[in-house]
């Protein structure tokens, strides 16, 4: 048994004693590790389980689309200098007739080569492959396989090109292509309502009308390839044949979801862990800074006794690290609770082969590494002035310290404060720096609880905006490619439909000057009611008669505004470009939007107006007829049920928002409680004496907590402003974090958010001034006097 | 003491100064060009008012403290020449230091204060044998706050001697106490000095304890007034103040 030296001895019992206050800086300490852990550990996760699942199913690089191209290009494009693969895809929608669901559920069909996939290949789950040579037998995604409740032998039928094909499952399998797999014209993965299918690849091309062709290619690049240079060969060979433009994995949907996700656990591995190992920092620096205050005596004696000053230093160290140890320690019980909770969460959203977490030691090591030095770096200060303490000084108790009067005072003189209240004042100004970081530690707290409410009200306003002022309809028919107006009229009369409202989406490239953008361009007749385009005041706007309106986020992007002159390209129709003025900004949250009135756009174009989906207004009570009605729809793509996505996405948020709140209350609450504490038994032991000697003068309990607890109280009321300042900024930092094509989340600061903030923080404050009042009470007055400082 | 013992001083002063605040105003003399020299194996008391200098001498003799001028030897070795690091290989293998107010490590009993010594002293004795030799063996256990004064300021001098130190300097070790505990502890150092003939300086502001010393140094101003020897010696328990 390894025996214990005396000095370390005095070490344990030391942080025994101040076991409360050691308690809380570990918990500050151990949320900045937790956090860091969750989120550098998920980071790391996420990205190592998604290469090594690109690598082993051999995901593309390049994706491209046409509208029909002979199969003859995919050897031109092996040619290309630094693809290593290529593979055409015949692709398509089905509307999916399932057995015992009343809704149409979606389907993307994606036709499996007869020598088997090269790039984006299935890993098979259950059951096999289809035969190339079968007609109807096909493999569906595992996750959709298992919560419609359908295995392999299982039937179903699907509408594709106006056709209804009964389908046999051979097999369940997942994608690289669908890790993030979101239905069109969701906002979330539904398992449910959203297939992929593998169908052989003559079968494929027969039901999707594209023998010999191909609509989708997928290509591998070698190591040391430029993208850019095979983007543009692919897309010189495509674009004869309605070639979409090619792309790299960024533009890829699932890929850029899980890109989005990396990002924001980024940020937050790199915004918030520092705040709290800032924080734990000063606090190991203000309490053992009084520690060494205190046992300057205790150090003249080691000193006298021949400890080393390395010894003396180290000592002090010693506790901080026992300080650390234990806060990362929480930090590493807290952080993999998270992770698993994340890692479930990923399961819900994510289709990985095997479960995302953190596994490496390193994220373990780097956040426990990282907490030590926090708290070695607060704790330098006094370490060193322990060291530095000559030893016969250190023997004499220190002098007072130094008051002055100064402009304050007299300035407090004018204000009449009473003695208490000059005694709370002139200690404030004893020490402005430990004041300063006390008041930003507490303003920390109420940042945090401002920047976390913000999220709330913020989504809120995005549900608000996109779903009751923008996407008013109840759903929206998506056609198999475009279609002449007059389909608006046969989907007004499918049961229980209200009115119904065309639109036109084409695919375009937008340029101004150097800068350009790919998106579709929407366009549909004036008068709409059920889609609407809101300007940035978020009032609806009519579409002009001519000219575009584009969202504010891609006017930034394309650096336009009112008036000027932007080039459209449709993709699919090169050399067709014309030019048209910007004639308002928008303001939407979910994705990137220019609109354009559809007879403007049709007169650009010299073609009678088409369209590709139709917005439809539902009578509630004739839902299951429609739903029933859908299901035979020819030329029908996929069905939107827009009130089940905004019910699906106010619930995940709702839930998410929940569980976002309890977390960051409580961490609000263990920096605030951790900061006042501390603060507060600071100010009891440095001024344990003065306050006995106002009690033996006759004040009363609650006088001399006011003097004790003043100090507090003034520091977290300044803390408020201060709070709400970086509470904001770090909302601000957010929202411009989060904004991505994909979404955007808009700033909604109430003063409601700023009003909870306080309270939690102020409320916080309150019990933890109370914690240190009860020890004034249960002061021994006697021997508070003869204990010597 | 035997007359051998005494061919070499065991610390020997020679113009031996301390200033603080130099150069300003208030500079204050508080050893002003003392010269000294100490047989081995004496207990010496040294005796005068507040601020006469007794202090100081014992914290530059014992590597505490720097000299403003002048230099001091312990066996020899010039302590006034020391580094920082010299001066605490020196306390931590020759000095043993006792304490007004006894200086105890609170969060320590007994037995670990002594063994903050035995920690890093290079032949120390067992802390149960220094805490036997002042009388504390059934003390052994108990912190600091369950101890009188008394036995506290035993505690610290079964810390003070058990590294075997070569001198042992004691600043007030009677000052916090009352006679009757005071005699207790004078007696153990006294018991200290006859049996391990450790040179033992006394600083002390009573005078009634110099009777019981091989010799007696007075101290005013900052400087020497007075050496004087003892023939004949008191023993500690027939002392009271």
């Amino acid at each position: 048994m390894v025996k214990l030296h005396a000095l370390d001895r005095k070490l344990l019992r030391d942080v025994w004693r101040l076991r409360a206050q050691a308690l809380a800086i570990a918990l500050v300490l151990g949320c900045g590790v937790a956090i860091f852990l969750t989120a550098f550990g998920m980071v790391g996760a996420l990205e190592a389980t998604r290469a090594e699942y690109y690598a082993e199913q051999r995901f593309a690089d390049i994706f491209a689309s046409a509208r029909r191209a002979p199969n003859a290009l995919l050897g031109e494009m092996a040619e290309i200098d630094g693809v290593r693969a290529v593979e055409g895809r015949a692709t398509g929608w089905a509307v999916l007739d399932l057995p015992g669901r009343a809704a149409a559920a979606s389907g993307r069909i994606l036709s499996l080569p007869p020598e088997g996939a090269r790039i984006n290949v299935p890993l098979l789950v259950e059951g096999r492959l289809p035969d190339p040579d079968a007609d109807r037998e096909v493999a569906v995604t595992a996750r959709f396989a298992a919560a419609s409740g359908l295995r392999p032998g299982d039937s179903f039928a699907a509408i594709v090109e106006g056709h209804r094909l009964e389908l046999v499952i051979t097999g369940a399998v997942r994608t690289p292509e669908f890790i993030y797999a979101l239905p069109p014209g969701g906002l979330m993965p539904d398992d449910e309502g959203f297939a992929v299918i593998w169908m052989p690849e003559r079968a494929a091309a027969s039901a999707l009308g594209l023998s010999g062709a191909f609509n989708d290619v997928a290509l591998t690049l070698r190591r040391g390839a430029d993208p850019a240079a095979v983007i543009e060969a692919v897309d010189r060979i495509l674009s004869p044949w309605g070639g979409s433009g090619a792309h790299e994995r960024d533009l890829q949907t699932s890929h850029a979801f899980i890109d989005a996700e990396i990002s924001q656990l980024r940020s937050m591995a790199v915004v918030l862990p520092p705040v709290f190992f800032g924080i734990a920092a000063f606090l190991v620096n203000i309490v053992l800074g009084r520690i060494v205050a205190l046992e300057r005596a205790e150090i003249g004696l080691l000193k006298a006794l021949g400890y080393r000053n390395r010894e003396i230093a180290v000592h002090y160290l010693a506790m901080a690290g026992l300080i650390a140890v234990a806060g990362t320690l929480i930090g590493w019980g807290a952080g993999t609770w998270l992770a698993r909770g994340m890692a479930g969460l990923y399961a819900r959203f994510y289709d990985f082969p095997w479960l995302v977490r953190p596994e490496g030691w390193d994220s373990y090591a780097w956040s426990g590494l990282i907490g030590l030095a926090a708290a070695s770096l607060g704790a330098l200060r006094s370490a060193l002035a322990a060291a530095r303490l000559a030893p016969a000084v250190a023997m004499a108790p220190p002098a007072p310290p130094r008051f002055r009067r100064s402009i304050v005072d007299r300035a407090a003189e004018r204000l009449n404060l009473s003695q208490p209240g000059m005694m709370v004042l002139r200690g404030l100004l004893r020490w402005p720096l430990r004041a300063a970081m006390t008041s930003l530690g507490l303003a920390f707290g109420v940042a945090i609880l401002v920047a976390s409410s913000f999220m709330t009200d913020a989504l809120d306003r995005v549900i608000d905006i996109a779903f009751f002022r923008t996407f008013r309809q109840h759903a929206t028919l998506a056609l198999a490619g475009e279609t002449p107006l007059g389909v608006t009229l046969d989907a007004a009369h499918l049961p229980g439909v209200l009115r119904a409202e065309p639109q036109y989406d084409l695919p375009v490239t937008l340029r101004h000057g150097h800068l350009s953008k790919r998106l579709a361009l929407n366009a549909r007749p004036p008068g709409g009611e059920l889609m609407r385009v809101l300007d940035t005041s978020d009032r609806p706007v009519e579409l002009p008669p001519e000219g575009m309106l584009i969202s504010r986020q891609l006017a930034d992007q394309l650096s336009l505004v009112v008036g000027d002159m932007v080039l459209v390209e449709p993709s699919e129709r090169s050399g067709e470009g014309f030019e048209v003025p910007v004639a308002a900004v928008t303001g939407q949250y979910l994705g990137l939007g220019a609109y354009m009135d559809l007879d403007a756009l049709s007169a650009r174009l010299r073609q009678a107006p088409r369209v590709t989906s139709v917005s439809l207004a539902l009578d509630p009570a004739a839902l299951p007829e429609f739903r029933a009605a859908t299901k035979q729809v020819p030329r029908l793509a996929f069905v939107i049920m827009l009130h089940e996505v905004r019910d699906s996405f106010r619930d995940t948020i709702s839930e998410n928002v929940g569980r976002n709140t309890l977390l960051f209350v409580t961490i609000a609450v263990l920096i605030t409680v951790g900061v006042a504490y501390n603060g507060a038994r600071i100010q009891l032991s440095e001024r344990a004496r003065e306050l006995a000697s106002l009690r033996i003068l006759g004040f009363t309990r609650s006088e001399v907590s006011f003097v004790l607890l003043g100090e507090t109280a003034v520091l977290a009321l300044l803390a408020q402003p201060l709070g709400w300042a970086i509470g904001s900024g770090i909302a601000v930092l957010m929202v411009n974090g989060f904004d991505s094509d994909l979404y955007r989340v808009p700033l909604v600061l109430t003063p409601a958010n700023f009003a909870t903030a306080s309270l939690v923080t102020l409320g916080a404050t309150a019990a933890a001034a109370l914690l240190v009042r009860r020890r004034v009470d249960r002061f021994d007055l006697v021997s508070v006097l003869k204990t010597r400082e | 003491m035997t007359e051998a013992a005494a061919t070499q001083p065991v610390f020997r002063a020679e113009g031996l100064t301390k200033v603080y605040g130099e150069g300003s105003t208030a500079e204050v003399r508080a050893l002003d060009a003392v010269d000294l020299s100490l047989p081995e194996g004496e207990l010496v008391v040294l005796l005068g008012p507040s601020g006469s200098g007794k202090s100081t001498l014992l914290n530059i003799l014992g590597g505490l403290d720097h000299a403003s001028g002048g230099r001091a030897w312990f066996r020899g070795t010039e302590l006034t020449a020391m580094t920082d690091r010299q001066l605490t290989r020196y306390r931590r293998d020759h000095v043993g230091f006792v304490f007004q107010f006894y200086n105890l490590v609170p969060s320590l009993t007994a037995r670990e204060n002594v063994e903050l010594v035995t920690d890093v002293a290079t032949h120390p004795l067992p802390a149960e044998e220094a805490l036997a030799l002042v009388g504390l063996s059934a003390r052994t256990d108990h912190f600091p706050a369950q101890m009188s004064g008394g036995e506290q300021q035993r505690v610290a001098i079964a810390r003070a001697i058990a590294k075997r130190p070569g001198v042992l300097l004691c600043d007030e070790p009677t000052g916090a106490l009352d006679s009757r505990t005071g005699t207790t502890v004078l007696a153990a150092l006294d018991e200290v000095n006859a049996r391990f003939g450790t040179t033992t300086l006394v600083i002390t502001h009573n005078a009634g304890i110099r009777r019981m010393a091989h010799r007696v140094i007075r101290f005013q101003d900052g400087r020497v007034v007075e050496v004087s020897v003892n023939d004949t010696r008191v023993p500690a328990a027939e002392i009271s103040w």
